[in-house]
């Protein structure tokens, strides 16, 4: 078998493994107060790490580029309290202006 | 159609035809660094995590073996078990419908289902339904379509998608930043993120801002 395969199947395999471990931990476990709270809170960190990651950095490197225009239009947008689409696509519109301007 | 179910339903439409056109530059980088068509599908179909999937075509693309190629995405695809963890108890679901859930557990379905929060539970359920089987549509659509036509595929910065999928996540997590406490948090764990990125492995820097979630959560 070959290297692509091997990849392809054992990657699958554990990715499937990973997701369906997380939706089978006891319910119980997650009733406590604390839990309750923390589950709050871990989205925020989650979804404020994936902004900076995915605007910041390419790979393991931190780059700025095109992506910081993006990012500040989004947040003006939001700022203006303007719907979800045209938060994505006021960003992507002016990312790619000056991307392929600059 | 309800106002609530609406809105869910743009939210969820949204992220899922952004997100999905990444799979074209996936199915394209992929089947450029070696794979067949088919395992290019299959990736999709199967480990169906954007993260993990471009790590696989990254690590083999550089040389790398099976085995860093596999620890590498699975490195990337443990923060979907703590998407299982949070989405468990607010979907309610048994046997196969389990099976179809954990599959769809992903960034973009956690994320949509978990900014749905403001509009209720069903919202939130609602959420993660049609984004998760949105994105899978559409990801697996464009992965193929980005596999066959690999050498007309265009550069995704053109169209300014590498800006829309962080937005997106923006819109996401702006609702929930009630208050300076969140932000504070918000804030520190993006800069977390950005500082860690260059010294932890892929992935880590930003499952590890979860840690930062529990610390914070066990102490106030």
């Amino acid at each position: 078998m070959s290297t692509f395969w091997i990849t392809t199947i054992g990657t699958s395999v554990i990715a499937f493994l990973l997701k369906f471990s997380g939706h089978s931990v006891p319910q119980r476990w997650l009733s406590h107060p604390k839990i309750q709270r923390i589950n709050l809170l871990i989205p925020i960190a989650l979804l404020s790490a994936l902004v900076a990651v995915q605007s910041f950095t390419t790979k393991t490197t931190l780059v700025v580029d095109q992506r910081l225009v993006g990012l500040l239009v989004a947040t003006i947008a939001l700022l203006l309290k303007a719907p979800f689409p045209v938060v994505v696509l006021s960003a992507a519109v002016s990312s790619a202006a000056v991307y392929n301007w600059f | 159609m309800s106002k609530v179910t609406s809105a869910t339903i743009r939210d969820s439409l949204s992220v899922s035809l952004t997100v999905g056109a990444y799979g074209a530059a996936f199915g394209a980088a992929a089947v450029a660094n070696g794979f067949s068509i088919v395992q290019t599908c299959l990736l999709s179909l199967l480990t169906f995590s954007g993260a993990s999937q471009f790590a696989v075509v990254g690590v083999l693309g550089a040389g790398g073996s099976a085995i860093s190629a596999i620890a590498t995405a699975s490195l990337l695809g443990v923060r979907n078990t703590l998407y299982g963890v949070i989405m468990a108890p607010r979907l309610q679901v048994k046997g196969f419908k389990r099976i179809v859930a954990a599959q769809l557990t992903i960034d973009e379905s956690t994320g949509v289902a978990l900014g749905q929060e403001v509009r209720g539970p069903a919202a939130v359920r609602q959420g993660f339904w049609y984004t998760g089987i949105g994105v899978f549509v559409f990801w697996n659509l464009f992965t193929l379509a980005g596999a066959l036509g690999a050498q007309a595929m265009g550069d995704i910065r053109a169209f300014g998608l590498d800006s829309a999928v962080p937005a997106a996540f923006l819109g996401l997590v702006w609702p929930r930043l009630v208050a300076n406490f969140e932000r504070g948090l918000a804030i520190g764990c993006a800069a977390f993120a950005i500082v860690m990125t260059p010294i932890l492995p892929p992935g880590l820097p930003i499952i590890a801002t979860a840690f930062i979630a529990i610390a914070v959560g066990l102490r106030r």
